[in-house]
């Protein structure tokens, strides 16, 4: 029990690892003609369908309105932030070696300022390929944006386009919930600690008088 | 209904309409036949939009050459597999690819009659890996591959003239069969037709199935110059025997119709293939010189080659006891069909007015205490009255097919009287009959000819169409009928016209053959030697007067789209890889002038077009299939200069960027 917080660490560095084995995000492009649907996955390092065409589908429905093709080479993020993650997966378990509350915060809380300036960084390039158009396109709409959602369900022309978090991201907010609970349950051990340290001194008190007496 | 006529025309088809349903009321006589209204028999067949067929339907093409797919109980047309002829429509036998497919060792034959479809087979049950399908007229087995509905593989049968007993599987698709239904000389030769009895001989061919569904000749047996018309193979108790209908046993080479119809008997011919493959064992065959093409179709490098084969197994019953006998049929008969349990071998007497049930338990039995009448050719002929089971007495004019339910029923159409009659196996006795619209050859229950039907629907297929829809001129497609057997009556559900003629089909299941069907080719498996593997790859090269475009298509244009430096008397092949990577996004490709087709390519597949430039000048290209919103774009030029000019080979696709 007295382990638990730490357990909860490397808990925390697994699941967090989690997004290598599973995307952390899905679009989901509806429309009449493809009953399937075309489902793009984000990944940490990289960007997926259903098969391996997916992308040149997308890439190939895009280029109508003008749409920069995604090719997965030109975005670095792809590159550096699995780093960032097996870092950020490094520190956890330190965390978890040097077994502090306060550790186990800052981890929290440097989990979600990284996690908020992915998000952001995520937005910012679907904000750039919705707006960022060719001036050759064959198919111009005064106007209209073809920016994905950031989270949540959006018409774009013919397309229902959703927008949530795949296995991986689920996996990574449980990674920061647990680190959470690790923080909280060893403040909480701590303060239960400091309480029985001082009842015991209380305790102690009356034994240590008799012994004197 | 926009204008009173209108109204009154629907009006009068409704009169119509409920007149008819009167009158086929009246004349059957029936009080359960309350007609389309009553019965709601539109919702039987009626598959709503988006929703699919219950059975995939293999109707052969017959004079078309080639196998339409339908959905069943809709009716609606699926597709048209080229198999045996040409098809401008899929650049089939037009295509440098596909052409080998129609190879045979009579050169490039570009069209057949294709009559019997039949599914592969595990343990005697349907299992929708492959169809094969028969060419009547220059002897050929096809293969068509049910994950592509493509023709994967033809084979050429030796010996032969006319493969109409074929290609009938047995029970786990160890062989297809194909039997000569025209007498031929054995070898071929220049001699007297009217040598016939002497020189001719009739060839019954067993074609070995490999587990990837590959074809060879394993042996054949030689016979009498018999017409060996039809066939189906044991199964249950008889797995392990094929049966052979023939006619013309009195062996004439003119005026069949009236001299090959003299004998009161003619011939099922029981052939033993287990014992035959222990005569193959031992070594009792002649080896003898043939020719016949055996062509495949690779869905790796999307192109077929043809080989020429130089030898084949004969087997002579003379000299291979046991091997075949001979059981009298009375009169010509047609179609010969074994019961889901292996016991009945129905012979289907065309010219008879019984219908002949023989047993197989009772045929083994004669075997055994050689109750032979004679012996043909070393061919026991086993006593009729030793092998018969039953006669269906008087059931109808002109019997030709018989399918079975799974249910103790089998099912055989009349083409004289135009009907289906549903009898009882074992009492023989008739339980009810329906007309046909109209002279119903084959029908078609899915399984039926399996051992285990999918007794739910049946299918007859007429030979003669009239008035049964809007008049097309004198030449009109052929009827089919489909009926709910699920009842103890048969009941008309549906009436819609065929391609081509169909003879035989066949029907499964969906479930057994939908989640196999490709979507496309993965690109990265393309290994066709001209392949473009991207836009990056697309090129043009001449070597003489040989110029190779190395084209690749993706929406919404071809690269390169710009082509000079062609000459007159040149050789252009246009290598066309579909770089597209979804389901149902093929592009066509069509070039001015081109004497063949056009080319329609699917998904990561490469297909080429020979053109050949007769004269100066700038032509255009493009694609066929309406492949996006900017498919009219879809386009490009070739420039054809004359033969002495020195316009150099160029190419390209967009405007060059401009400089930084």
């Amino acid at each position: 029990m007295k382990q638990l917080p730490r357990v909860l660490m490397i808990l925390a560095a697994a699941s967090l690892m989690m997004l290598f084995v599973f995307p952390m995000w899905r679009i989901t492009l509806i429309a009449p003609q493809y009953p399937d649907g075309v489902n793009m996955y984000i990944w940490i390092n990289k960007i997926g369908g259903d098969s391996p065409g997916t992308l040149q589908n997308v890439n190939i429905l895009n280029h109508y309105v003008g749409m920069k093709f995604i090719e997965p080479d030109a975005i670095p993020e792809l590159q550096y932030f699995p780093y960032v993650i097996m870092g950020l997966a490094v520190l956890a378990l330190l965390a978890a070696a040097i077994n502090k509350r306060q550790f186990f915060l800052a981890w929290a809380i440097l989990f979600f300022v990284l996690a908020a300036a992915g998000v952001y960084d995520f937005y910012l390039w679907e904000y750039d390929y919705g707006h960022n158009l060719s001036p050759n396109a064959p198919i111009k709409i005064p106007g209209a944006s073809f920016q994905p959602p950031l989270f949540g369900t959006k018409v774009i022309l013919n397309f229902i386009a959703k927008s949530f978090p795949h296995t991986g991201g689920y996996f990574a907010g449980l990674s920061a919930l647990l680190a959470v609970a690790a923080w909280w349950l060893k403040s909480k051990m701590k303060k239960n600690e400091t309480q029985q340290a001082s009842s015991g001194d209380r305790a102690a008190k009356p034994g240590f008088l008799h012994t004197v007496a | 209904m926009k204008t009173p006529t209108g109204i009154h025309s629907l009006s009068m088809l409704l009169l119509l309409g409920v007149g008819l349903a009167l009158f086929s009321c009246g004349q059957q006589g029936s009080s359960s036949q309350g007609g389309a209204l009553a019965d709601d028999v539109a919702s039987q067949v009626y598959v709503a939009p988006g929703e699919y067929d219950e059975f995939y339907g293999f109707f052969s093409g017959g004079f078309s050459g080639q196998l339409s797919v339908y959905g069943l109980p809709s009716g609606r047309l699926l597709k048209v597999i080229p198999v045996f002829s040409v098809d401008g429509e899929k650049g089939y036998g037009f295509n440098e690819e596909t052409k080998p497919m129609l190879q045979t060792s009579h050169g490039f034959v570009p069209w057949d009659d294709a009559h019997h479809p039949e599914l592969s087979q595990t343990d005697g049950e349907t299992d929708g890996r492959w169809v094969f399908i028969n060419g009547n007229n220059t002897p050929r087995i096809a293969r068509i591959d049910l994950t592509t509905f493509e023709t994967a593989e033809i084979i050429e049968i030796p010996n032969s003239g006319g493969n109409h007993s074929s290609p009938f599987t047995t029970q786990n698709t160890e062989y297809v069969v194909a039997g000569t239904r025209f007498g031929v000389p054995y070898p071929q030769k220049d001699v007297a037709i009217d040598s016939y009895a002497e020189n001719f001989k009739g060839m019954l061919t067993f074609i070995k199935v490999g587990p990837e569904g590959q074809m060879d000749i394993a042996f054949q047996v030689l016979l009498p110059a018999f017409d060996y018309d039809l066939a189906h193979s044991g199964k249950g108790a008889s797995h392990g025997w094929t049966f052979f209908t023939s006619y013309n046993t009195e062996e004439k080479n003119t005026l069949l119709e009236v001299n090959a119809s003299q004998n009161d008997k003619d011939f099922i011919a029981a052939v033993n293939w287990k014992k035959a493959e222990e005569y193959i064992q031992q070594g009792k065959f002649q080896e003898v010189p043939a020719r016949y093409a055996h062509n495949v179709y690779s869905d790796k490098n999307h192109t077929a080659t043809s080989e020429m084969k130089d030898k084949v197994k004969v087997l002579l019953p003379s000299e291979c006891p046991g091997l075949v006998y001979f059981l009298p049929t009375p009169k010509s008969p047609h179609g010969v069909d074994v019961d889901p349990t292996g016991e009945y071998i129905v012979g289907n007497g065309k010219l008879s007015a019984d219908l002949t049930v023989h047993s197989f338990s009772k045929m083994l039995k004669a075997i055994e205490a050689k109750a032979y009448d004679t012996e043909i050719a070393g061919i026991p002929v086993l006593k009729f009255e030793e092998v018969v089971a039953g006669i269906v007495k008087e059931p109808g004019l002109g019997p030709l097919h018989t399918e079975f339910d799974g249910r103790g029923h089998a099912y055989t159409t009349f083409f004289i009287s135009s009907e289906i009659v549903k009898w009882k196996l074992g009492t023989w006795e008739v339980v009810d009959r329906v007309p046909c619209y109209y002279s119903v050859g084959h029908l078609m229950i899915p399984g039926g000819d399996s051992q285990k039907p999918e007794g739910k629907y049946m299918v007859a297929m007429n030979k003669i169409t009239k008035d049964r829809y809007l008049p097309t001129g004198p030449e009109l497609n052929h009827s089919a009928q489909l009926y709910d057997i699920s009842g103890d009556k048969m009941k008309l559900l549906l009436d819609f016209p065929t391609v081509g003629e169909p003879h035989y089909a066949q029907g499964i299941s969906a479930s057994r053959v939908m989640p196999n069907s490709k979507k496309f080719y993965p690109i990265e498996e393309n290994e066709h030697p001209y392949r473009a593997m991207g836009e990056k790859d697309a090129r043009v090269e001449r070597s003489g007067n040989i110029v190779h475009v190395y084209m690749t298509t993706i929406r919404s244009h071809f690269a390169p789209d710009n082509i000079e430096g062609i000459k007159v008397g040149d050789k252009v092949y246009f290598h066309v890889t579909n770089l597209e990577q979804d389901w149902d996004v093929p592009h066509g490709l069509a070039v001015m002038g081109a004497n063949n087709a056009e080319l329609l390519v699917m998904p990561g597949q490469t297909e080429t077009l020979l053109w050949e430039p007769k004269r100066e000048g700038v032509f255009p290209f493009y694609c066929t299939d309406f492949c996006s919103a900017l498919h009219q774009e879809m386009q490009g030029y070739i420039r054809v200069s004359g033969q002495g000019s020195d316009i150099a080979l160029k190419w390209g696709l967009g405007e060059p960027e401009p400089e930084q």
